[in-house]
């Protein structure tokens, strides 16, 4: 092959350059066409919304006047608002730390198990996450009724009086928590089990030979290695549960007394329900600041964990 | 016509990277070149600039007469074959020899020729229904050959094609890529970072170092007469011992001073070449098969010296012993019966006849 | 063991320890056992009770004598009469329809996009990666109440289709996020040897990318799924009449008439709600489990 041959079929290359930038816009437009549902979606059902929300929140109950933040001040000056702050708070941090806790339990016994054995326990033990928790709470209900009480009829078997389950404000509290952590423990026992197989086996053998317990090998290994999905499922747990909405509008509704309301059911009652909905949605709003703390932890942990993975 | 030419060749990455500074290259039809070099040489990113899978940042590549720096892999009438193979895994291996040709829409019975033809030759017809996973490793390297053969390309591109597969495979698959090549004579540029590998299988071997090519030339003449230190240390296996020194005329003769008052003459057939450096500091060079254990042969060009063994490595057909010279690690190759013993001194003989001087500074071989 | 025990050797005491840790290891697995028990037990509650009084007549409900666990002259009257009378059926219907058009939009959506995010760099993309993973991250609840005035505005309040334009906001980020990572992990060869063969970018996802990755859509397919059929907020907040009514709403609304609580037909129909996840997830639980897991794990 010559160089005059190749010379003759040069392009210049201004031509050259224009030519490979045509194909690379190509690509990028194609691109551009592939994610363009995904950014409409994103922009028109989930910004706009938000934007639209802080906008609505500072309006007067019938929309016809702008109060700037009185909607926010409004909240801040009632006590019903401090009671659903307390509780959201309560609600979200029990129900959290007693999910993690179960979750850790069920994790490293189920991982201890035969492999055979595993699978069949496993799938009994993911079930209360597998029914719609709007479907399962209505069984809770049952459960909690006040002169049905299933549970009631076994307590007073041994002798004790019945409890009102969703009747006084302490149970009542006790109640929502409970059929939360009865919900969620799964999630977080999956999440741990997926991390704790992720582990390598050699890591175990290594530390068993540098003389490590059981107790040190969880503390020295295992915990180490799991750290950060940890801390992964606990901030999305502590997002989802902050925002819960089924199991305390199903459950109590609220009551008794307001006391049981969390953001989510407050906003519904207050907006939706009472057609305040400018009030609606500044109390929904109000849980924004929390949430975004717990969304940018979160993402830095799975920042962090897929550098780690590559 | 399948020529392929690489002129003034640049992958430059953002930041001002060169991973290939500038090449030219011509590759003659029917020809198989064998790029080789360290990790990081370039000569991949080579192969994926010929291949459009790389963009070639400044150059031109034209492959059978026709630039192609625009042109897409699919138009580029190529074919390669990958490190993993890349074996489609959820098509058989009918399928995934018949891909490329059904994306070009080839009637169904030229492709299932085709087919047919590829997997004789490969020896894989009773492994046409199977997937991929149910696969050894030699038959997925077959396979990703026939989906090459196939399509019946202007140019094979192969992509450190046996280094996943075990070493008794690997000099077996070695055989069946030159066998194949032979068979359907096209023009095959294939990269690897085992010299063993590239002396073996290639017309020519272009040796890369650093983005650049060092040497390009048949096997045998990389072997006898590197241009460069690179070169010289790069080809053969254990690497040429590279021993500073000193040129000096004395009594009527040109000598080598090495460290630790060792003197060596030049063989009269090289003093006209080496005649110019008397007086200067040089790196000699010399292959471990050229120094032995002394065979009490008188025959010119043959020196002597006492050595101490450090390490001795039987290798069955012969033994490597390894000694130092003030400093520089120097490596031997003796008979198996010779009386080698670490820390016992042999005596041991260079074959000058066969040695090379280099320029400390340019590195290039004089 | 007679020779040992007839001089003792430094052996000894290693067998005795090894004999220790031999009951330590069983006594804990009995421990294990137990406690699975227990949370098994705890977990199985619910469902048990629901499928218990599901069997009963209203008379045996009302009847505060018996043992509320335990079910004494079983009847499927419940299931029958939800079956023949009422909504329950239209509710079912109803909630096929939005839960099946969710899931089929998501996965157009969500594959696109994941493409393109996991192969084709472009201006914007990690952004746009970061953006989708916060998307997920927002919960309904934060929007259910602008939501509520935009679908009034479109004219869709108490209209099922507006379930269908809204439930992709649950399910569209987290399927997309997790087809990232299970596009990102075909190794980037095959798009290579799928150019050479002369493929399109289209043509490599539908030719190479979906077939390849199709247990990683399956496993986003079944999160969309679960997720549309459990939507709750939405639809509680945006449908009022009972034709337009998805199961997790309809059973509470059309069951209890003021004061009268119809338990035997709610449990009836909860337990048949329940039933669609329940199966899927009896027979794919691995990509059930893989959904719900790949969102850490996999990035």
């Amino acid at each position: 092959m010559s160089q005059a041959v190749i010379s003759s079929n040069v392009a210049p290359p201004s031509a050259r350059n224009s030519a490979m930038r045509r194909l690379a816009r190509r690509n990028s437009t194609t691109a551009f066409l592939l994610t363009l549902p995904l950014i409409l979606l994103i922009l028109c059902l989930v910004v706009y919304p938000f934007l639209y929300a802080v906008y609505l929140s500072m309006l007067n109950k019938r929309q016809t006047r702008f109060v700037w933040l009185d909607n926010f001040t409004f909240l801040l000056g009632r006590e019903t608002f401090w009671d659903v702050v307390f509780q959201s708070v309560l609600f979200a941090v029990t129900a959290v730390l007693l999910k993690a806790m179960i979750g850790f339990i069920l994790a490293h016994v189920l991982h201890a198990l035969p492999a055979k054995g595993q699978r069949k326990w496993r799938g009994m033990l993911l079930v209360p996450w597998v029914i719609p928790p709007a479907i399962s709470t209505l069984a809770w209900w049952w459960l909690f009724d006040p002169s049905y009480s299933a549970f009631n009829w076994a307590l007073a078997g041994i002798g004790v009086d019945p409890v009102p389950w969703l009747g006084a404000t302490g149970w009542a509290r006790f109640s929502v928590i409970l059929v939360n952590v009865w919900y969620g423990s799964p999630f977080f026992m999956i999440m741990y089990l997926a991390a704790l197989k992720s582990v390598p086996d050699q890591l175990y053998e290594a530390s068993a030979i540098d003389g490590a317990s059981g107790w040190q090998k969880l503390r020295y290994v295992t915990f180490p290695m799991m750290r950060n999905i940890i801390s992964i499922t606990v901030l999305f747990s502590l997002i989802v549960t902050f925002a819960n909405f089924d199991i305390v509008r199903i459950l109590t509704n609220g009551g008794p007394q307001d006391s049981t309301h969390v953001f989510a059911t407050y906003a519904f009652q207050v907006g939706i329900q009472s057609g305040d909905i400018p009030l609606g949605a500044s109390v929904s709003l109000f849980m924004f600041p929390l949430l975004a703390i717990f969304a940018i932890f979160t993402l830095r942990g799975v920042n962090k964990r897929t550098k780690e993975m590559s | 016509m399948a020529q392929v030419t690489l002129r003034k060749v640049v992958k430059a990455y953002e930041g001002g990277v060169q991973a290939v500074k500038g090449i030219d290259l011509d590759i003659a039809d029917h020809e198989f070149v064998v790029l080789v070099g360290p990790s990081g040489c370039g000569k991949s990113t080579t192969l994926r600039m010929i291949a459009g899978l790389e963009e070639i940042s400044d150059g031109e590549i034209a492959i059978g007469g026709r630039v192609v720096n625009d042109v897409p892999p699919r138009d580029r009438d190529i074919a390669m074959v990958f490190q993993n193979y890349a074996l489609y895994p959820h098509m058989t291996v009918a399928e995934n020899m018949a891909f490329g040709l059904m994306l070009r829409k080839f009637p169904k019975d030229e492709i299932k020729r085709r087919v047919d033809n590829a997997a004789r030759i490969l020896d894989i017809t009773p492994l046409l229904a199977r997937k991929p996973k149910a696969l050894s490793g030699g038959q997925r390297q077959r396979v990703a050959m026939g989906r090459a053969i196939v399509r019946d390309p202007k140019v094979f591109l192969f992509d450190e094609p046996l280094s996943n597969l075990d070493a008794k495979l690997r000099v077996q698959m070695r055989t069946e890529i030159k066998k194949v090549q032979q068979a359907v004579h096209t023009t095959t540029i294939y990269v690897t970072h085992d010299q063993v590998e590239a002396m073996t299988l290639a017309d020519r071997v272009v040796v890369m170092n650093n983005g650049v090519i060092e040497q390009v030339g048949p096997p045998q003449e990389l072997y006898h007469n590197p241009k460069t230190r690179f070169v010289a240390g790069f080809i053969g296996s254990p690497a040429m011992n590279f021993i500073p020194g000193r040129l000096e005329n004395g009594s009527g003769a040109l000598r080598v001073h090495l460290p630790g008052d060792i003197v060596l003459n030049v063989p009269e057939s090289r003093t006209a070449r080496y005649a110019a450096l008397a007086g200067k500091e040089v790196i000699f060079g010399l292959r471990p098969e050229h120094l032995t254990e002394e065979k009490n042969l008188e025959r010119p060009g043959f020196a002597r010296f006492p050595a101490t063994p450090e390490v001795t490595e039987p290798m069955g057909m012969e033994t490597l012993v390894h000694f130092k010279m003030n400093g520089a690690e120097i490596c031997g190759r003796v008979d198996p019966n010779a009386p080698a013993h670490p820390g016992q001194p042999l005596a041991m003989a260079a074959d000058l006849n066969n040695m090379h001087i280099l320029d400390p500074q340019s590195g290039r071989v004089l | 063991m007679s020779s040992t025990a007839a001089s003792p050797t430094p052996f000894v005491p290693a067998e005795i320890k090894h004999g220790s840790l031999k009951n330590e290891r069983r006594w804990a697995m009995i421990g294990a056992y137990i406690a699975l028990a227990v949370f098994v037990l705890f977990f199985m509650i619910p469902p048990f009770h629901m499928l218990m009084t599901s069997l009963k007549s209203s008379a045996e409900i009302a009847d505060l004598s018996g043992n509320p666990w335990i079910v004494r002259s079983p009847t499927l009257s419940n299931y029958w009469e939800l079956l023949t009378q009422g909504n329950y059926m239209i509710h079912f219907r109803n909630s096929v329809i939005v839960t099946v058009c969710t899931v089929l939009i998501s996965m157009i959506i969500s594959t696109m996009a994941a493409f393109a995010l996991a192969r084709m760099k472009f201006w914007g993309s990690a952004t746009l990666a970061t953006g989708v993973f916060l998307t997920y991250l927002v919960p309904e609840t934060l929007l259910f109440i602008p939501m509520f005035q935009i679908v009034g505005s479109l004219g869709l309040y108490n209209n099922l289709w507006a379930m269908v334009l809204i439930f992709p906001t649950l399910t569209v980020p987290f399927c997309t996020w997790i087809m990232i990572g299970y596009f990102a992990s075909i190794p980037k060869e095959l798009d290579e040897a799928a150019l050479i063969d002369g493929a399109s970018h289209i043509q490599m996802l539908l030719k190479i990318f979906i077939p390849v990755a199709l247990p990683g859509i399956l496993a986003a397919m079944i999160f969309a799924f679960t997720v549309s059929w459990a939507a709750f907020i939405y639809p509680i907040a945006f449908l009022v009449s009972s034709d337009q009514m998805v199961l997790t709403v309809g059973i509470v609304s059309d069951l209890i008439r003021a004061d009268t609580f119809q338990w035997g037909k709610i449990m009836a129909g909860a337990l048949m709600a329940a039933l669609p996840p329940l199966l899927v997830y009896a027979f794919l639980m691995d990509y059930y489990i893989a959904g719900l897991t790949a969102g850490a794990t996999k990035g």
